[in-house]
């Protein structure tokens, strides 16, 4: 049945038929026309957030915490030009978000009228697609189009921009439009050729390492993960993108691989003569000087890109599918559990003696990575913990113990700072039934933190354990290792408490803590536990100088990892 | 490095030549020649992109282009299998003179006269690069006042289209 209405009323419409429940957003004048619909919707929920960068980096969460698309919306001109940061977040992490935004109307387009910006030019290299409409009766179709894009597939951003005129343009609008497009045909079914190849080098090999990508979370596959891991005995890293994909705590994990990754996932890696890479991309953290990297490994690559197959490491069995469908063939294909015993010798060996530690400071001064290692023991792993970038993101990464898919979440590709205040708002919006801590920088958090103010107002209770040492610590850490300790424009002084993070809380209508010492951090923790009605905030004063190890340091190869300053472990020189 | 022609059929919609070539660029590729032009269907459209590159970028960069969303079918045309043309506009100086020299090789190169003034002409001239380098370089001497080139167009031998499994996605969705 065909309805007539205007071209605002079918997005609306449209939005609402796709599934959409939330929608993080800010008006202005070429969006304006969406709005007003909007206002009556029932099934839709605007979120009106302090910053465009806010709405992008929400809808990650959301979407990253519930599998569904995220969905953003902002004006033309600054307000579309303020989700490029989010939009090229997602298309490196490949979150499914859809952004809607307005745009001047359509005889104004390339006039530099008002409020212009060509932003699906802007985007297109950071989009998965981007659409510009300026006919209202193409509005339902193209909505349908790109929430299929964003999702499918490997998942990435989409933009609709929309001209004003074709939002206020009277349309006929009928459900479900038919979808158009022949050239967009993503494959899942990995082939079968393929999986017999990867299970003739799983039986043949000695040393083989499971590489665990986001990709494996994504396709929700792992329970099959699991499942393999077990049945063939070969032991598994996750990288940050992965963080739970595969228990912490199961005795096959070697941990976290790549530039700060643990000794033993790093010289798995770097030892192997066969890598499985599941749903990785053998990006520049993981592999360190790719001509170094794992240089006696044979490679099977299984991800849903094809692109990514072979882009950085050649893959001598390449398999394009979902990981779910691959991991599931391989499951089937191989036949039994390997002999790895010797193998295992090594790798228990560097897990034992290469454990991830820290060091305490004797002022009685607090070490930023005890905070984690006490969250994860009192919060737990049911909570979902969602980090911005730097030291504290490592310091989450390594210290918190993951056991559940999609318990964490963070900028990994593009490593944007800022990003875990509103990606925790979105989160806990998707989730609300789940407890939800950022784990943000006193950098970090100073970049986005008026998002406090929407979850305040908007009842969205989240946590937030700002990491606070004063500085930028990562720019820091790296100054001190490669610039002779010269601490260029690193300083924050936010240890001179400018701005007071506790008062600044507060004044977002938030509960604002402190903690500065090791003895008050269960206690301060608990605290912020019992609050369920507003947003917290906690003020870790941690000491300046904690830093993250192991490290292989930028260009270096993996097999130049230091577990703390001029300290590298010992490989075993025969295995 | 070598040369490599790659086919592209495409949605014939506004921005296709932007997603393009701003994928090429970004991805650190100089194409050598680019032509875009309509086919026998009217929803696409077919580029021919030569590029210069090592096999393994060119396949990342395939595999790139793959994934843009308007982007339907990429063959490599091999120069052996297949007829790639160029079209050129060249005007050269010919005066009564030297005109009847230049109109000789004209017919040698089967080219055309399409244009003739008292002191210049014209001529329309279609061939693989290395013929069009041939007959820029016997007409040099005489004098070339402006020249104007086409990008590669290319087709593959036989029978076989490459078309048309395209066509039939573009039906069965549309």
């Amino acid at each position: 049945m065909t309805e007539r209405m205007t071209g605002a009323q079918a997005l609306v419409r449209a939005l609402e038929h796709v599934g959409v429940d939330t929608v993080f957003g800010i008006p202005g004048g070429a969006i304006l026309p969406a709005y007003d619909p909007l206002y009556d919707s029932v099934k839709v929920r605007h979120v009106l957030v302090r910053h465009e960068q806010g709405a992008g980096h929400a809808a990650e969460g959301y979407a990253q915490a519930t599998g569904k698309v995220g969905v953003c919306m902002a004006t033309s001109g600054p307000g579309a030009t303020n989700l490029v940061t989010p939009l090229a977040d997602a298309y490196m992490d490949s979150v499914p978000i859809v952004a809607i935004t307005g745009q001047v109307p359509s005889g104004a387009i390339g006039t530099d009228a008002f409020q212009e910006a060509d932003i699906s030019g802007i985007t297109m290299p950071i989009t998965k697609h981007n659409f510009l409409i300026t006919d209202a009766a193409d509005i339902p179709r193209t909505i349908m189009e790109a929430f299929h894009i964003a999702s499918t597939g490997r998942p990435g951003p989409v933009l609709v921009d929309i001209s004003k005129d074709a939002l206020q343009a009277e349309t006929d609008f009928h459900w479900p439009p038919a979808m158009h497009l022949p050239g967009y045909r993503p494959v899942t079914r990995p082939h079968s050729k393929q999986i017999r190849e990867a299970a003739k080098l799983i039986a043949e090999c000695k040393r083989p390492v499971l590489y665990v990508g986001g990709g494996v979370h994504k396709a929700r596959a792992s329970a099959e993960l699991l499942q393999l891991a077990e049945l063939t005995g070969i032991p598994v890293v996750t990288t940050l993108m992965a963080r739970g994909t595969f228990p912490d705590s199961h005795p096959q994990h070697l941990g976290m691989p790549g530039m700060h990754g643990s000794v033993a996932a790093v010289g798995a890696l770097q030892k192997a003569d066969l890598i499985i890479g599941l749903g990785v991309r053998f990006d520049d953290r993981v592999t360190g000087q790719l001509s170094t990297f794992a240089p006696h490994a044979k490679v099977v690559h299984a991800d849903i890109d094809p692109a990514e197959i072979s882009k950085n490491r050649h893959a001598d069995v390449p398999i394009v599918g979902d990981c779910k469908e691959v991991l599931t063939d391989l499951i089937a294909a191989v036949e039994r559990k390997g002999d790895y015993t010797a193998w295992w010798q090594v790798l228990d060996h560097l897990k034992s003696t290469y454990p991830l530690g820290y060091e305490e400071f004797d002022d009685g001064s607090l070490a930023p990575q005890y905070v984690m290692e006490r969250l994860s023991a009192l919060v737990g792993p049911d909570a979902i913990y969602v980090a911005g970038v730097g030291q504290h993101q490592m310091w989450a990464a390594q210290f918190i113990g993951y056991e559940k898919p999609g318990t964490f979440i963070n900028s990994g590709g593009l490593g944007t700072m800022g990003f875990a205040v509103p990606a925790a708002m979105g989160a806990k919006m998707g989730r609300p039934d789940a407890t939800v801590w950022a784990i943000d920088g006193d950098g970090c958090f100073q970049m986005t933190n008026q998002e406090l103010a929407t979850c305040a107002i908007e009842g969205v209770p989240i946590k937030v354990a700002v990491i606070n040492n004063g500085n930028l610590g990562m720019v820091r850490q790296w100054q001190t290792l490669f610039y002779n300790e010269r601490y260029s424009n690193t300083d924050l002084k936010t240890l001179q408490r400018i701005p007071d993070f506790v008062k600044l809380a507060e004044a977002y209508g938030c509960v604002g803590l402190r903690c500065e010492r090791p003895e008050d951090v269960d206690a301060v923790i608990k605290q912020a536990m019992e609050i369920d009605d507003r947003p917290v905030v906690i003020d870790f004063v941690v000491h300046q100088d904690a830093m993250v190890w192991p490290m292989v340091a930028a260009g270096t190869s993996n097999d130049d990892i230091k577990i703390a300053r001029d300290m590298a472990p010992k490989w075993e020189s025969e295995e | 490095m070598s040369r490599h022609t790659l086919s592209v059929l495409v949605e014939n919609k506004p921005g296709v030549l932007a997603r393009v070539a701003a994928l090429f660029s970004r991805r650190g590729f100089n194409i050598d020649s680019l032509a875009v032009g309509p086919t026998e269907h009217d929803d696409i459209s077919r580029m021919t992109i030569v590029v210069n590159v090592e096999d393994l970028p060119l396949e990342q960069v395939t595999k790139q282009l793959n994934k843009l969303v308007n982007v339907l079918k990429i063959v490599e045309l091999d120069p052996s299998q297949s007829v790639q043309r160029e079209l050129m506009l060249i005007k050269v100086r010919a005066d009564a003179d030297s005109r009847s020299h230049v109109l000789e090789l004209v017919q040698l190169f089967r080219a055309r006269c399409v244009d003739v003034a008292a002191d210049a002409v014209t001529i329309e001239v279609t061939g693989t690069p290395d013929k069009l380098e041939a007959f820029i370089r016997v007409l040099e001497p005489f004098g070339i006042k402006e020249l104007v080139q086409s990008g590669m167009v290319a087709i593959g031998r036989g029978a076989r289209s490459i078309t048309d499994r395209s066509l039939r996605a573009l039906d069965r969705t549309a």
